[in-house]
């Protein structure tokens, strides 16, 4: 909402307040100022002068040099191209340093010659359109005396143009918020600017002479559906004078930031700027049947709105029509069959109330969200109607554009009851931790237009937004300052706090990855169905059963993820593009499984994806297991993973606790990398937040330290290639017994001297005794148990 | 004798300025001092000399014995120190070269900014929560009193999965407001971050997924005077003791009186700067007292209990706090972003 401060003058009298304190007082009081600019602030050095003399240019045939009075001691000369002034005229003139619109600078110099001091304008150098200056259509020199009202004015030569031409107006815009459509006008906004600065409002009642006649034998009104269209109020103008609107009529549209058309149509936005109630002046001879009937579109109906556009009318869609016809789209735009056109004789004007939802669908639905549009969507006040088009009216009269027809059609589809409340000075105050005089809030609610009979409070029509004791304490908050209220910490019950065990955990596997160097990153939740065949995921997975969003921005965040594997390597993909060598990445974030009742299960999946820098499968491995050992998680074990369709089938593993799955992790199957675009290798894991959470270690007991030494012992044995190195670990441990510490594996061969489908496998074992000091005997012995138990087992040998 | 004990002083002393390996050393001490050395030597001829000369020479004999003693460890000490000294200078390196290092990853900035906040919360007795993100229409808005034929619940604004626009993804973090007030008895202090989807076009500051943080206050007694205390104590610990915040009315439909909080711009203090657009201050969070329709909806009495709630969009804070230009570089996790931070 842009509002002129002179036109806010006119109702509250604010003309000694500061830009900066207006600004500053409104925002705090709930009115916030986006900007505050003054109309034509940039040019800058621009006066009227009267041009003394023009003789032609002696090296051109169709330049002018001109004398003009400029109101200095001495005419001035000025070089021109334009031809049409004459002798007498009052033009804008950009004296040597200058600013015109568009921020160009001015300076004296010469032209073919002559010397000119300055510039002669147009409307369009000073920022302007021919819909500013409709006397003065033509290309060529601004011609101030053209314009009736400008004449009058009787500029003198020396003023300053901005303000000889009543363009320098301040103009302050506003972001309202939703609740409050009645600060859509002048009238709201000064309502605020006089509670917020204690000064009175004056208000207006329009008067209207009237001319005869009865609008009730020239017009019928029917309304279909109340609930669309709870009131709709008309009056009616004959013997009309289409005509250009006055100077000033004109300079309130503009600082406004609506473009002037003619005086009826103008009269139509100046009310709804200043009542906040759009209008609709229909041509009363394109009204067939002289009959305005307010209903939704019949099937295949269409319209021409003022804009040119045809437009495709749908059942819903709320229209003024005629006997015959949609005239209007209601609350939205009106129809070209009923434009307000030079030989105009007869307006019809609407001042009615549309339900907001209704006219924020059809306007989105057609793409024209409109400035009646966006006030009427916001819900207005029904109250309001009558007084808009009386003021409509009143404006018709003062401009002489025609001839007011007495009587008001106003059909009342749909009453409002009167909104109550009782005042609770102690609630309020109990609520902003306040100790305010009764008195103050009944001050505060009488500046904003509330009454009070007794403790009851009478909420004005125009604010629909305040329904309770609470919208009470905000009013009441507003004006005595939000700031004035005293800041405290809260008493009451102290409150634990902090952390629960899981998130802690979460915290932790957070910290653990980036010491093993992997970097956080956030993907979308939602992805493409395509990424399930990038992935390999098989037709009939039951991963591809994942909740599909019904209005997408596109198919690429279409339904959300059952699996993080997808978000991780279109990243890893992004970065190898990006031709970034190597890549160490991590994320903790949810999939999304579908529920019978329609809503998802939402575990969170720890997914890592490394390629580059000596990534193969067992630094990949190395990283899962610090993670795990760092989690505290107990009797972990790798199984061989052969089908799962996005990884590698021989350098991929399910990881256990136990009995619990954790998750998988391997190389991504190369036909799914080169899917991507990666030749490298590229690793990846998904674990089960929830699988971790549930296996990890509390806090960890101290255990003794040895008392005696250990014995370290290497063994090297052949055993067959296809046994594992944990059937050969486990079996190593159970022959050990309780005397084995550990066991380590540290070498694997195959190749010469070794048997082919045989492989050499090289362990260090290391024993100890809590109770001694083991002999070499004692040891030996072990190591020979351990030896005989393997090749018992698993038929390995000692090499 | 005398004469010979003063020779093998002399000798012994001329000897060891010229020894400059330390087993030369021990064979010069094994020469001179040793059981067959030359002063043992001398000395086994003390029992030739007489009653009043043998004092004399064995005072002087000892002299001579400590002197080269003194003496050799002396020069054993030296060589000790100049092998010490070749060594370090051997071992000398150019601390320039650069080290071996194994890099530790990044926490995301927007996450790094996340975790600041919540541990100031957590400060004040807050606890952390954490909600569905496919969630009911009715939790996401009839329940925050977001009526049917609220503009966000357009389908041009908001994701649904239904055809009755009953299941959507949240396009706020307060429904966890609701969340809370069912599963928990007042008194309530609670953070809630999350992802939240709206209907935007990716651009420079327009993602469908973005992050809020909600945070609420349940209590008897609780005064909007507590909510303006609460959150200017925590915009001082984001951005320093001597932050000025301020509040100014506003309009969320689940809060009432609403506000928003601006912080005086640290860039300009308030003269106004690019930071703050000019404006001197720069909007923080919405914020309010929980409305007691809200209330009422969780089966809580606002004529006994009282609260006010907060929400802010983590990636706007996020990309200020880190002076990061594009949105778009928050959600494209390129390593050479990430390992920024």
């Amino acid at each position: 909402m842009d509002l002129s401060r002179k036109w806010l003058n006119e109702f509250v009298d604010l003309s000694d307040v500061s830009d900066k304190e207006f600004n500053d007082e409104m925002t705090l009081s709930g009115s916030k100022v986006e900007t505050i600019s003054r109309e034509g602030a940039e040019i800058k050095n621009v006066v009227v002068g009267r041009i003394l003399e023009m003789v032609r240019h002696e090296n051109s045939d169709h330049m002018w040099v001109c004398q003009i009075d400029v109101g200095q001691d001495e005419p001035l000369q000025v070089v021109t191209g334009a031809q049409n002034q004459k002798v007498g005229d009052l033009v804008p003139v950009a004296l040597p340093g200058a600013v015109v619109a568009g921020g160009k600078h001015i300076e004296a110099g010469e032209l073919r010659g002559v010397v000119s001091n300055g510039m002669c304008c147009s409307w369009q150098e000073l920022g302007m359109t021919e819909h500013d200056w409709p006397y003065n259509p033509e290309n060529g020199l601004f011609l101030l005396n053209n314009d009736p009202d400008l004449a009058a004015k009787g500029l003198r030569p020396g003023e300053d143009i901005t303000e000889a031409i009543g363009y320098d107006d301040i103009v302050v815009e506003f972001e309202i918020t939703p609740n409050r459509p009645d600060c859509l006008s002048v009238i709201g906004l000064a309502r605020e600017a006089s509670a917020t600065f204690a000064r009175p409002l004056a208000l207006h009642v329009p008067v209207i002479k009237g001319s005869g006649g009865n609008i009730a034998d020239l017009l019928d009104i029917e309304i279909e559906d109340g609930d669309l269209c709870p009131r709709y109020t008309a009056r009616m103008v004959k013997n009309v004078k289409i005509a250009p609107s006055p100077l000033w009529l004109r300079e309130r549209l503009r600082a406004s930031g609506v473009r002037p058309i003619n005086n009826i149509v103008d009269i139509t936005n100046y009310v709804m700027l200043e009542y906040g109630q759009p209008m609709h002046a229909f041509d009363f001879s394109c009204v067939e049947g002289g009959k305005i009937i307010v209903r939704t579109a019949r099937e295949g109906e269409s319209i021409q709105t003022l804009d040119g556009n045809e437009r495709e009318l749908t059942t819903n869609m709320l229209c003024i029509c005629d006997e015959h016809k949609p005239v209007c789209v209601a609350g939205v735009m009106g129809g070209a069959n009923s434009e307000i056109v030079g030989d105009t004789a007869m307006v019809l004007f609407e001042s009615a109330n549309f339900n907001g939802v209704s006219v924020r669908r059809t306007a989105s639905a057609l793409g024209m969200r409109t400035d009646a549009s966006s006030r009427y969507e916001k819900g207005l006040d029904v109250m309001n109607t009558l007084k808009a088009v009386e003021r409509a009216c009143e404006l018709v009269e003062l401009l002489g554009c025609g001839e007011v027809v007495d009587g008001v059609m106003d059909v009342i589809a749909k009453d409002k009851a009167e909104t109550v409340i009782p005042l609770e000075p102690e609630k309020v105050n109990r609520l902003l931790g306040t100790e305010l005089d009764a008195q103050i809030m009944r001050d505060i609610l009488l500046s904003l237009g509330f009454t009070l009979e007794g403790d009851d409070i009478h909420v004005p029509s125009w604010r629909e937004d305040v329904e309770r004791s609470c919208d009470i304490a905000e009013e009441v908050a507003r004006f005595y300052g939000y700031n004035n209220i005293p800041d405290t910490l809260m008493r009451g019950e102290t409150t634990r706090g902090g952390y629960n065990d899981s998130q802690l955990f979460e915290r932790s596997l957070g910290t653990s990855c980036r010491a093993l160097g992997y970097d956080e990153i956030i993907t979308y939740s939602f992805i493409s169905p395509s990424y399930y065949d990038k992935i390999r995921l098989p037709e009939d997975s039951p991963l591809r059963n994942s909740l599909r969003i019904l209005n997408p921005l596109g198919e690429d965040t279409s339904i959300m993820r059952t699996t993080i594997l997808p978000s991780l390597m279109e990243v890893i993909a992004r970065n190898n593009n990006y031709r970034n060598k190597s890549v160490r990445l991590y994320e903790l974030g949810k999939i999304y499984i579908p529920r019978d009742d329609g809503l998802a299960d939402e575990p969170k999946m720890l997914a890592l994806g490394a390629y580059g820098d000596g990534a193969d499968f067992f630094t990949f491995k190395g990283t899962v297991e610090e993670i795990l050992r760092a989690a505290r998680i107990g009797d972990v074990r790798f199984e061989a993973c052969q089908d799962n369709p996005s990884y590698h089938p021989g350098r991929c593993a399910e990881v256990y606790s136990g009995e619990k799955l954790l998750g998988v992790f391997g190389q991504i199957h190369p036909l799914v990398a080169s899917g991507y675009g990666v030749d490298a290798e590229v690793y990846a894991a998904e674990l089960s937040f929830e699988a971790l959470y549930a296996s990890h270690g509390g806090k960890p007991e101290y255990q003794p330290l040895p008392k005696f030494p250990a014995v370290d012992r290497d063994i090297a044995v052949v055993c067959d290639k296809d046994i594992t190195i944990a059937r050969l670990t486990d079996c190593i441990k159970r022959g050990g017994g309780e005397l084995l510490r550990s066991v380590k594996l540290f070498d694997i061969y195959t190749g010469s001297h070794i048997p082919e489908g045989k492989k050499s496998t090289a362990f260090s074992l290391r024993f100890r005794s809590n109770e001694k000091t083991l002999t070499d005997t004692e040891s030996d012995e072990a190591v020979r148990k351990v030896l005989e138990r393997l090749e018992e087992e698993l038929g390995a040998v000692i090499r | 004798m005398k004469e010979k004990l003063e020779l093998v002083r002399k000798e012994a002393l001329a000897a060891l300025a010229e020894v400059s390996a330390s087993d030369a050393l021990e064979a010069l001490r094994v020469k001179y001092l040793g059981k067959k050395g030359e002063l043992t030597a001398v000395l086994k001829q003390m029992g030739k000399l007489s009653a009043e000369e043998r004092p004399v020479i064995g005072q002087l004999a000892n002299e001579v014995r400590a002197k080269l003693e003194a003496a050799i460890e002396s020069r054993a000490q030296q060589l000790a120190n100049e092998a010490m000294a070749a060594r370090l200078l051997s071992e000398t390196v150019d601390v320039t070269i650069p080290g071996e290092t194994r890099k530790l990853g990044s926490q995301h900035p927007m996450y790094q900014v996340l975790d600041e906040l919540k541990d100031i919360f957590i400060g004040m007795g807050f606890e952390v929560v954490e909600d569905r993100e496919v969630e009911l229409a009715a939790y996401n808005f009839d329940r925050l009193n977001e009526k049917e034929g609220h503009p966000a619940r357009e389908w041009t604004d908001t994701f649904y999965f239904t055809e009755d626009s009953s299941i959507l993804l949240r396009t706020q973090t307060s429904p966890m407001q609701i969340h809370v007030m069912e599963r928990q008895k007042p008194p309530i202090r609670m953070v809630a971050p999350g992802r939240v989807y709206r209907k935007d076009e990716v651009d420079a500051t327009h993602s469908p997924m973005f992050h809020q943080v909600e945070g609420m206050v349940i209590d008897k007694g609780i005064t909007m005077a507590d909510l303006k205390g609460t959150l200017s104590e925590v915009a001082r610990q984001l951005y320093g003791e001597d932050t000025v915040t301020r509040f100014r009315p506003h309009h969320f439909p689940f809060t009432e009186p609403s506000c928003e909080m601006d912080i005086q711009c640290y860039k300009c203090h308030g003269a106004g700067c690019p930071t703050c657009k000019g404006e001197g201050w720069i909007e923080l969070l919405g914020a309010g007292m929980v409305h007691p329709t809200v209330l009422e909806g969780c089966g809580i009495d606002p004529d006994v209990y009282s609260g006010w709630a907060f929400g802010f969009g983590l990636e706007r804070l996020a990309l200020a706090y880190f002076k990061i230009s594009d949105l778009r570089l928050i959600f494209e996790n390129d390593v050479r972003f990430l390992e920024q931070f």
